[in-house]
């Protein structure tokens, strides 16, 4: 970003030049189905722990793609991994195993 | 001698086919499984985008056939034999019919929406389809619930049975989307105190005024949209139904109750396509609709001479792409058998 | 020293330095289990019994290959002759050699080379009913036996359909060279004690006298100087294996004897990688039975299957996706001729690898439930497939049980899920949220719809009450009278889900209950046998084009007599099954839903309903 020599407040939209997208490469390198996601959401209906509290793992996914990791970090803790949410989605993204490879790239990326 | 041309299916695409080639002066036989003509357009109310009624659409069609065109109701194909240039086809009544061209239009079937069982078509009974509302709408009736109240709200299902890897359509049926606002600002006129709320994934206006009529629910007739698919429904012990989706626009998980639900359901082959089309060993696609000879320049014809493809037998097609796509399959044969 | 020569050195060597090494590993893995199961061993061996049972099924299993008869016949011989046919070589070489020394005590070599040594000795070929005569025709009698199940071992390599195989082990090179000396072993015994026979013109039997002098004929080298090479030879191929046997599959040789000991000691597989995971994992013949029973070979996984799994946990390098790749159905465990409990090996390995992903359960903090006397847990798949929900608490509304739907708002996971995925200590957290709720209803029975949760509820919820599938509850109800029923006996496959059949052995209650209202047909892997949906939670990796062909895979099967009807007991194996079959996929429960009579049945508003429990999150700020 180009300095003018002054800041007013920190830039809150999303800086997609600067983010991180390791992760997002290491969960799509081992799990090429979630590029089919077109963002209808019935993965989030449907989720057992999307009723208990904001868990939406949908927006996760989105937040992973644009390189937003330090937010997912903490939610991606609350899935039960139940398998609901594999069996509604049009597209057939294997999300168990997004979920898992989500938390191997925080163990391993950080 | 006059060409005799057989058309498989007498839905619009087959009608307007048959009605083109006996002005060409071809003689035309049109084969039908149902006891009568017509196709799915006969049982339509009203159609999009100018929601004017289906049935003048089917006089102008009925309009065209003349003598020349032989109708046979009730039948269905029970083998295809090529023989010189000639194609006799055995029915099932035992006869025969012989003719020089074959014109497949046996187009298509809606989804069964009980495959989406967790929508609840056939366990609950509030539950109904688009076409089952057409039906209302077409006898006249005004849209009750099954224990006969007046709705005070309704959810219109985008994409059922379309789009849907898991039941193995992954297609896009194309015409839902318009007729799932046709029939909200329809439900609207009838019962203006009913709220209409359509969850929907892509709204896909892509034709002429198709776009208009999106704009004109939102404008005069406040039909809701809520941006995300439906994950299941379930039945409160009033028969009124629970919607779950995930409101994507506000990324929340969204409850809802409604009075009844209606199922836009999608386009799939009719299972006496395929049958034909292994009996003649034509290429189906992927997604079960026939292939063409070639998808941009061949479209109407197909890898064997003789036999052409018309309307929804290709896939998911609007009325007024039908009727082109027809005469321009009568064009081609009648070129064909003119120049020869 | 009299009987002594220079190549008896190999065979020496290489029987010294294998002792060692078994005995080295057995020392291992003895010393490494936990102490209890220490005292399990050593007052295992102050029981007679106990060491009785396990050596009669050392024998049985080790040497007779029972398991392995049951398999195939053919495969049984085949195992039976190499192994039974050697400890009778030695077992009664070593009888024979006695006759001659006066004594048991000879050098180890002594009765494996003993036609070397005493041929001169012998008593004239005719001379069969002496006792050195009968100990000649035993000898090669046993000999022949061995060698039989040789030719049967090659025949293997060409055709191993015969043996009731498709696909058989893809092998590596210390398997490869210890396999080479294994079958050269018996041949070469042949040759040598043949060609001695004949050289010295008698001291064979019935099979190496007459072979012996027609080699000798037809030789032209020197016949003793030919002799000698090939007790060279045979002396060589042994020391090899012997040497090569404790890195290649033959370890599980001495190691299925240990094993069998274990298990009769009483020792449990653990959850971790245990002394006892290493016994299993060394007792693996690599015989690939578990290759062609596994379902991800139809969706074209071929390197995942349990052999190849174990192989790489005895090499210490599993791959991730080795250790992932697998349904957990359990099929390979029912026909593994050790008895290795496969899926448990594989979620032990699972556990190494996600056990320490981090979860966050905390939302789960009020929670309350109203009492009943039955809790109807559906399950999360369940909540899918209404019309399960529906027919279940319809029958159970008809039969006047007081019960609670659990689950009806909101589920609770009931952990296998994560278990299936190594995070046992992650699931412990749901289930103690789940524990609270189910005491809290004070119910005395908890019925699920959910194979998978039934499955968890029994093996790791601990709870004081009884836990039932829907199956197993509508059965009890049917047969107290408390259902009336109206079968219309429409043809009906049933479909045995993998965590309920293989998983808890419940195979009788679905059929019993499918008897009341339908016709069973036939169905051609069942029970044990049963394939697997292609739906299952267990796998990870696997494309849904993947997952399609085992579904299509098991429904061919399942629909080869043309049932009207495909029934199953898990909303999963439902929803898997439905879009590919051509016939209607229905639940065990909806089908004995619809044989009540109509004027029976329960209208909805007499179910019990919505906010009869319910689970709230603490309203926090994001």
């Amino acid at each position: 970003m180009k300095d003018f020599g002054y800041t007013l407040q920190p830039d809150f939209s999303i800086d997609f030049d600067r983010n991180d997208k390791r992760m997002m490469l290491y969960v799509v390198n081992h799990e090429p189905s979630l590029n089919l996601c077109i963002g209808c959401g019935s993965c989030t209906a449907t989720c057992s722990t999307g009723h208990f509290t904001s868990f939406n793992i949908r927006a996760i996914h989105t937040l992973l793609r644009r390189g937003e990791t330090h937010q997912l970090k903490q939610e991606i803790r609350k899935c039960m991994f139940c398998g609901k949410c594999q069996l509604v989605c049009p597209r057939g993204v294997n999300l168990r195993n997004v979920i898992l490879r989500i938390n191997r790239a925080i163990e391993q990326i950080g | 001698m006059k060409q005799r041309i057989i058309i498989i299916g007498s839905g619009v695409a087959g009608l307007t086919t048959a009605g083109v080639l006996a002005e060409n002066g071809f003689e035309v036989v049109v084969l039908e499984k149902e006891s009568r003509i017509g196709g799915h357009v006969r049982k339509w109310d009203r159609l999009f985008p100018n929601r004017r009624p289906a049935n003048e659409v089917m006089e102008f069609i009925e309009k065209v056939l003349n003598s020349s065109v032989d109708l046979r109701c009730g039948v269905t194909v029970n083998g295809v034999i090529r023989h010189d240039e000639e194609f006799i086809v055995l029915l099932s009544n035992n006869e025969t019919v012989t003719g020089h061209a074959l014109v497949l239009a046996t187009g298509f079937q809606l989804f069964d929406a009980h495959k989406k069982e967790e929508y609840g078509y056939g366990i609950y009974d509030n539950v109904i389809t688009s076409a089952e509302l057409e039906t209302i709408f077409k006898e006249g009736k005004q849209l009750t619930t099954n224990e006969g109240k007046t709705p005070h709200r309704v959810g219109i299902i985008h994409c059922v049975g379309s789009r849907d890897e898991k039941v193995g359509n992954l297609y896009c049926s194309k015409v839902c989307c318009v007729t799932g606002v046709k029939q909200a600002i329809e439900i609207r006129e009838q019962l203006p105190e009913c709220e209409v709320f359509s969850f929907y994934m892509d709204l896909r206006m892509y034709d002429r005024h198709f776009e208009e009529l999106y704009y004109e629910a939102q404008q005069q007739w406040a039909v809701n949209f809520i941006r995300g698919r439906l994950s299941e429904c379930s039945e409160n012990p009033d028969h009124t139904l629970i919607l779950k989706a995930e409101d994507t626009l506000t990324g929340r998980p969204l409850k809802m109750t409604v009075d009844i639900v209606i199922l836009l359901v999608g386009i799939i082959p009719d299972p006496e396509t395929g049958k034909i089309a292994s009996m003649l060993g034509l290429p189906i696609g992927t997604d079960g609709f026939l292939m063409s000879g070639d998808e941009h320049i061949k479209d109407n014809t197909t890898t064997i001479p003789g036999i052409y493809l018309t309307g929804a037998v290709k896939g998911p097609a609007s009325i007024v792409n039908t009727i082109a796509d027809a005469r321009a399959t009568a064009q081609q044969i009648t070129s064909r058998f003119m120049a020869g | 020293m009299i009987n002594f020569n220079l190549f008896v050195l190999p065979f020496f060597f290489g029987l010294l330095y294998m002792l060692l090494a078994i005995g080295k590993s057995w020392y291992r893995w003895i010393s490494a289990l936990p102490a209890i199961d220490k005292v399990k061993v050593t007052s295992g061996i102050r029981h007679p019994g106990q060491v009785i049972s396990a050596l009669k099924e050392v024998f049985l299993e080790a040497f007779i290959h029972r398991r392995m008869w049951k398999l195939n016949p053919l495969l049984g011989y085949l195992h039976m002759s190499f192994a039974l046919g050697w400890l009778l070589l030695i077992v009664l070489g070593n009888m024979e050699s006695r006759f001659y020394s006066g004594t048991h005590l000879n050098a180890p070599y002594y009765p494996i080379f003993l036609k070397f040594f005493i041929h001169d000795k012998l008593v004239l070929f005719f001379e069969v009913y002496s006792v050195p005569g009968v100990f000649r025709f035993i000898m090669d009698f046993v000999l022949l036996f061995v060698l039989s199940g040789l030719v049967l071992a090659f025949i293997k390599r060409k055709h191993s359909k015969w043996f009731g195989m498709k696909q058989t082990t893809t092998h590596q090179l210390t398997d490869r060279v210890a396999l080479t000396c294994l079958w050269l072993i018996f041949p070469m015994r042949l040759l040598a004690e043949s060609y001695t026979a004949g050289y010295y013109g008698n001291g064979g039997g019935f099979m190496t006298q007459p072979l012996g002098n027609a080699l000798v004929y037809i030789t032209p080298l020197p016949s003793e100087f030919i002799a000698y090479t090939m007790w060279w030879g045979y002396s060589l191929v042994l020391g090899i294996f012997f040497v090569t046997l404790p890195y290649s599959r033959y370890m599980h040789i001495p190691t299925e004897v240990l094993l069998i000991f274990f298990r009769h000691f009483g020792i449990q597989p653990k959850k971790w990688y245990s002394s006892f995971t290493e016994t299993e994992v060394h007792a693996c013949s690599r015989c690939g039975v578990c290759i062609d029973v596994c379902p991800l070979r139809a969706a074209e996984v071929i390197d995942s299957q349990a052999v190849y799994f174990i192989r790489g946990v005895r090499d210490n390098y599993v791959p991730e996706e080795i250790t992932q790749k697998c349904l957990i159905c359990g099929r390979c465990q029912e026909v593994c001729p050790v008895g290795i409990k496969t899926d448990a090996l594989r979620l032990i390995k699972r556990r190494e690898l996600n056990s320490g992903q981090a979860t966050e359960f905390r939302y789960l903090s009020n929670g309350h439930a109203k009492p009943a006397d039955v809790i109807y847990f559906s399950g999360c798949m369940t909540h899918l497939t209404p019309t399960i929900i529906r027919a279940t608490k319809g029958i159970m509304t008809k039969a006047g049980v007081n019960y609670i739907h659990l689950d009806e708002n909101q589920t609770i996971c009931c952990g296998r899920p994560l278990m299936i995925a190594g995070k046992d200590r992650q699931a412990s957290e749901l289930i103690e949220f789940n524990k609270l709720l189910i005491k809290q209803t004070q119910a005395k029975l908890l019925v699920t719809s959910c194979p998978i949760c039934y499955r968890v509820f029994r093996e790791e919820y601990n709870i004081p009450i009884r836990i039932q599938h829907h199956s197993q509850y509508i059965l009890d109800l049917v047969k107290t009278g408390k259902i009336p029923l109206q079968g219309n006996f429409r043809r009906v496959a049933y479909h045995d889900p993998c965590e309920l059949g293989r998983g808890t052995k419940t195979f009788e209650a679905p059929r019993e209950l499918l008897g009341k209202v339908a016709d069973l047909v036939p169905v051609r892997d069942q029970t044990n046998n049963a394939h697997c949906c292609g739906g299952s939670l267990g796998i990870f990796e696997i494309s849904s084009h993947q997952r399609d062909t085992m579904t299509k895979q098991a429904l061919e099967i399942l629909l080869e007599h043309e049932p009207e009807t495909l029934a199953t007991a898990c909303p999963l194996c439902k929803k898997t099954f439905s879009p590919h079959s051509p016939v209607k996929v229905m639940d065990i429960a909806e089908l004995v839903y619809q044989a009540i009579p109509e004027k029976e049945l329960p209208t909805i508003s007499q179910l019990p309903h919505l906010s009869s429990c319910f689970v709230s999150a603490q309203s926090r700020p994001e």
